[in-house]
């Protein structure tokens, strides 16, 4: 059921329009401004410039405090494709570069320009253009980015961006519906610009040679009617289509499915089914930055309500603070009972929390109600389901169960029933009987999801980081591992050699004793090695006497140092233990004896040996003992110590001076364990030495 | 100067809740007319009794609740609610009957499940199915027409009657209730009914006692006439757009089809869909019950299928049912479907493909 360009033509042409789905009938109150001539408003002392008005990002700043600018000198440049720039709006000096408040529903603070007026309105060099056809698209796509264009309908798109989509375009669409009640900036532009708006669809047209042309109007506003289809007799190729009186309308999806009978799809862009649409006032800005090189400095707005004395139009220089627009409108402050200014239409605008807000580019309307005028304070009531909502919404939502979901906060049922299809046109609240403010729901609901969805994928990339580190980890534990286990191998091998050569030998205990005290002695180098202070290096001269030791260089620094050494006096210990049952004595350990202690020396005697191993045994306990108390207080310590891998690796582990930092916990460990070694050694050359006994 | 702020829009409909609920209670003038001019004063004697039980109720219960009774009560659901049952129960009914259907209404159905906008089930139609089943005999004591009432009742008679079980001249109900000519009144629904069991066919039925003389035609007139008085103030309603045409029309048209189609089959068993729709509540439920905003399905497509469903039930349930009337059941059943009918007829989003595209 897509409605192809031939037949959308052709029922155009026949006067055909399609509908939209719901859509309510509010009284317009139009005639209450659209009855004047739009009025120039005298300019303000002081104008406060938002850097960014548009949807996309900031430009970069061009002027510094101090600085005397002309009237549309660019305050900012366009450094990236979504930046537009913003103009000084009348020649003086910039007094400030600041946070101000600008115009935004939460009254949030935004970086502004601040600009003093000299009073002479004096313009900046322009470069008007009196043939666009003689430029390129390129030339003319910049000049539009240059002009600060953007879309001034209300949602601020870049207007240079949509103006040189490389997609096909069939439909170009003029808004001119202005279907929200009390505002009519464009229903009086389009009855005094009609001309210039048509040379701005001129330049859109040649720029994205669309296959039609389509200018909608709302049928409420038969004279802004009159006056484009007088300027179209002399372009053909524009059809104006006098569209039903329906809010909403003028937004941008429901009027794309009045004129063509499409539906952009969901989470798609106009472009996809070949329609762009473009507000009359942004049509009105471009000609006037291509045609007259006059960057975007200023707008129409509408001031009306009740509460203002001379409700109408005025032609307002981009960054007018409000309060001067309504001093100007003669603001009746005492027919509010408390004040309140609307920015933008009753269905859709904003309450202002502060006059001093800037107008800015998409600031089509102040609405400034006496009381009772609009709906005062909310009355809510318990929903009774009459479903007055579902039948008003425009997208075929079901307001009542988006309701029900939002505010029990079940979003993931709310965003079942398409929450984020809520275009927050307000036709639900506006049909409501129980009075209940729908669209604020929805806004609490869609601003909870979002939060929700930045939160987790915060969470995503945090756990993604997690799951890499760990990977890692496991990698270089598992490379690790095979080194140790190569290590070990070679370890192995070169203990079988002297093994094999040990076969014929003849065994001898004495050898076995001195084999035994080798082992203690060892052992005792191995914990005192330990004890040390700075001892990295001296349990490197232990290990030094090992040629094969475990190279266990790679391991984390701190504790894990302990537990290194710990190992080598362990493997020490073995080794010595293994030759002792071998009863060799290889020659790189034969070195040591020389400065080990007495009893290791002692003659081959079963009793000497015994004793020896007794005292050795009574030593290794009393190490342990030691040990013990060292390290049950600070047991728990050693747990969290553990460094990050990048910072061990980069610490070549066993030179690195942060070894003498060692712990006590460490300390006490390695001094246990090579205790319980030694203590095992002394045990073992005992039983030996009893066996051959 | 310090600004108000509120959230958008800013506009809206004079429309409210309490005026919604009074323009039904404007619409239900013409059928309590025609039944006060056929039936007597009972009905008015009920719905004082009901209102003044509902208003008791749901303020108590709303003070229970520490919610603001005034507001609450403004809503006018509970005065609705108590006005759509007085005018369901026979004008007679002896007035503590009244008062615990109406409490069980808006105690039970409606306040205990969350107060207005939370109950599942329509509070008028399970107070009338809960006396129903509880008083079977009283609640089937329907007097005839005033035309055809052998003893005329007055107001006093029928203040008696319901507060004492006797009129001011000592008679009791079922004397009351015979009809000039000596037979003891039914409803026309009833009377069929009871004859199609005694293997009497229905074409026999309607040539036959009530509707066979002057009287008769009457006396069912006066039935048909309270129906199409309701259906009358129902299209003021479809005028005023206070409820839409889906539920009653496609209710309407489901009994007139299912009817139909078994009538056709055996006109001798199966009455005619002008007898189902002219008898009993169907216009009034189409047009007053079914169309309950809180009980009833939200979506256009789901009202279709909820008050056809509704429809089909009340035909299967007159004619294979216990009871001669089924309106009240055939709602109840399709309040339990609406969840049902609500997530499988959601209407397609704008921008969403239709189908499996």
């Amino acid at each position: 059921m897509f409605p192809e360009f031939e037949d959308v033509v052709s029922r155009l042409d026949k006067g055909q329009l399609a509908t939209f789905p719901g859509g309510v009938h509010p009284q317009d109150h139009k005639a209450l401004s659209n009855q004047t001539q739009i009025a120039d408003l005298p300019l303000a002392n002081e104008f406060v410039i938002p850097v960014r008005q548009h949807i996309g990002t900031d430009g970069a700043l061009l002027v510094r405090v101090g600085d005397k600018v002309m009237k549309g000198q660019p305050l900012t440049q366009s450094n990236q494709p979504f930046s537009v720039p913003v103009h000084a709006p009348t020649s003086g000096v910039v007094t400030d570069i600041t946070q101000h408040v600008t115009a935004h529903p939460s009254g949030l603070n935004e970086l502004c320009v601040v600009l003093k007026a000299d009073g002479q309105d004096i313009w900046a060099p322009l470069s008007p253009c009196d043939d666009y056809t003689a430029l390129d698209k390129t030339a003319l796509i910049e000049k539009l980015c240059d002009a600060g264009i953007s879309g001034m309908g209300g949602a601020g798109f870049p207007t240079h961006i949509k103006a040189s989509a490389n997609n096909e375009v069939e439909f170009l669409i003029i808004n001119g519906a202005e279907c929200e009640p009390y505002i009519t900036s464009d229903d009086r532009l389009m009855r005094e610009h009609a001309e210039s708006i048509l040379t701005g669809i001129d330049i859109l047209s040649y720029l994205l040679k669309p296959k039609c042309v389509v200018f909608a109007i709302e049928d409420n506003k038969p004279e802004a009617l009159d006056a484009i289809r007088k300027q179209v007799v002399s372009r053909p190729h524009v059809r104006v289509v006098s569209i039903e009186t329906k809010y909403p309308a003028g937004g941008e999806k429901q009027l794309i499915q009045v004129v063509t009978g499409r539906e952009v799809p969901r989470k798609g862009l106009p472009l996809d089914i070949g329609v762009t649409m473009f507000n009359v006032g942004t049509c009105h800005a471009i000609n006037d930055a291509i045609s007259f090189g006059k960057p975007l400095i200023e707008r129409i707005v509408t001031v009306t309500g009740k509460a203002v004395k001379r409700p109408g139009n005025y032609r307002t220089r981009l960054g007018t603070p409000v309060n001067h627009l309504l001093s100007q409108a003669g603001y009746l402050a005492d027919k509010q009972k408390t004040p309140q200014v609307i920015m933008g239409g009753p269905m859709m605008g904003f309450t202002l929390n502060d006059a001093a807000v800037p107008v800015v580019k998409i600031t089509n309307c102040l609405l400034v109600p006496e009381t009772h005028e609009l709906t005062q304070g909310e009355d809510e009531r318990a929903c009774i389901r009459c479903s007055a909502c579902a039948d008003a919404c425009p997208a075929t939502l079901l307001p009542q169960q988006l309701y029900w979901h939002s505010k029990a906060r079940e979003y993931d049922k709310a965003q079942e029933y398409n929450l984020f299809d809520c275009i927050e046109c307000g036709a639900c609240a506006y049909v409501c009987p129980s009075e209940i403010p729908l669209v604020h729901y929805y806004r609490k609901a869609k601003a909870d999801v979002r939060l929700e969805l930045d939160e987790k994928a915060k969470s995503e990339k945090a756990k993604e980081r997690f799951e890499a580190r760990k990977a890692r980890l496991e990698q270089e534990k598992a490379e690790r591992e095979e080194k140790h286990r190569k290590a070990k191998e070679a370890r192995l091998a070169a203990a079988e050699k002297p093994a094999r050569k040990a076969a014929d030998a003849t065994a001898d205990p004495a050898k076995d004793k001195v084999a035994a005290a080798l082992a203690r002695a060892k052992a005792r180098k191995a914990a005192q090695a330990a004890q040390a202070t700075g001892e990295k290096a001296s349990a490197e001269n232990a290990e030094a006497t090992t040629a094969d030791a475990p190279q266990a260089t790679e391991k984390p620094a701190g504790n894990k140092k302990a537990a290194v050494a710990a190992a080598i006096a362990r493997a020490k210990a073995k080794k010595a233990a293994q030759n002792a049952e071998t009863a060799e004595t290889p020659s790189d350990q034969v070195v040591t004896p020389a400065d080990s202690p007495a009893p290791a020396t002692a003659p081959a005697n079963d009793r000497k040996a015994a004793v020896a191993a007794a005292v050795a045994r009574a030593k290794a306990k009393k190490a342990a003992r030691e040990a013990e108390q060292q390290s049950a207080p600070q047991s728990d310590s050693s747990a969290p110590a553990t460094k990050p891998v990048e910072e061990s690796e980069q610490a070549p582990a066993p030179e690195s001076p942060d070894v003498s930092a060692e712990d006590s916990a460490a300390e006490a460990k390695k001094k246990r364990i090579a205790a319980a070694v030694a203590k095992a050694k002394a045990k073992k050359a005992q039983k030996e030495n009893e066996n051959k006994a | 100067m310090k600004l108000t702020l509120s959230s958008s829009p800013h506009l809206r409909t004079k429309r409210d809740t309490g005026q919604v609920m009074r323009l039904v209670l404007y619409a239900m003038l013409p059928g309590v007319a025609c039944q006060l001019y056929f039936f007597g004063w009972g009905v008015m004697v009920q719905a004082i009794i009901a209102l003044i039980t509902a208003i008791a109720t749901e303020a108590a219960i709303l003070a229970l609740r520490n919610k603001s009774v005034i507001r609450n009560l403004s809503d006018y659901s509970a005065v609705l609610t108590a006005c759509l049952l007085a005018v369901s129960i026979p004008p007679t009914l002896p007035w503590w009957m009244t008062v615990i259907g109406t409490f069980f209404a808006i105690a039970i159905v409606k306040q205990l499940y969350g107060g207005l906008g939370y109950n599942l089930f329509n509070p008028a139609m399970i107070a009338y199915v809960v006396l129903l089943v509880s008083f079977p005999a009283a609640m089937t004591q329907w007097l005839p027409p005033v035309s055809l009432q052998a003893t005329e009742l007055n107001f006093a008679d029928t203040l008696s009657l319901i507060f004492t079980g006797f009129s001011v001249d000592g008679m009791d109900i079922t004397q009351v209730k015979t009809t000039i000519d000596g037979i003891t009144s039914a409803t026309p629904l009833d009377y069929v009914k009871t004859g199609l069991t005694q293997s009497q066919t229905y074409s026999e039925l309607l040539n036959s006692g009530l509707f066979n003389s002057s009287v008769a035609d009457s006396a069912a007139a006066g039935w048909s006439w309270v129906g199409l008085a309701y259906a009358l103030g129902g299209l003021l309603l479809l005028r005023l757009k206070v409820i839409s045409w889906h539920i009653p029309g496609s209710m309407v048209l489901s009994v007139i089809i299912c009817a139909l189609l078994m009538h056709l089959i055996n006109p001798d068993i199966y009455a005619s869909p002008l007898f189902h729709l002219l008898n009993g509540s169907v216009l009034f439920g189409a047009f007053f019950i079914a169309t309950d905003p809180v009980s009833a399905s939200t979506t256009q497509k789901g009202r279709l299928v909820f008050g056809a469903m509704i429809g089909f039930w009340i035909v299967i349930i007159r004619t294979f049912g216990g009871y001669p009337d089924a309106v009240a059941f055939a709602v109840i059943i399709m309040n339990m479907a609406v969840p049902l009918i609500d997530y499988y007829t959601r209407p397609r989003t704008y921008g969403y493909s239709r189908g499996k595209q």
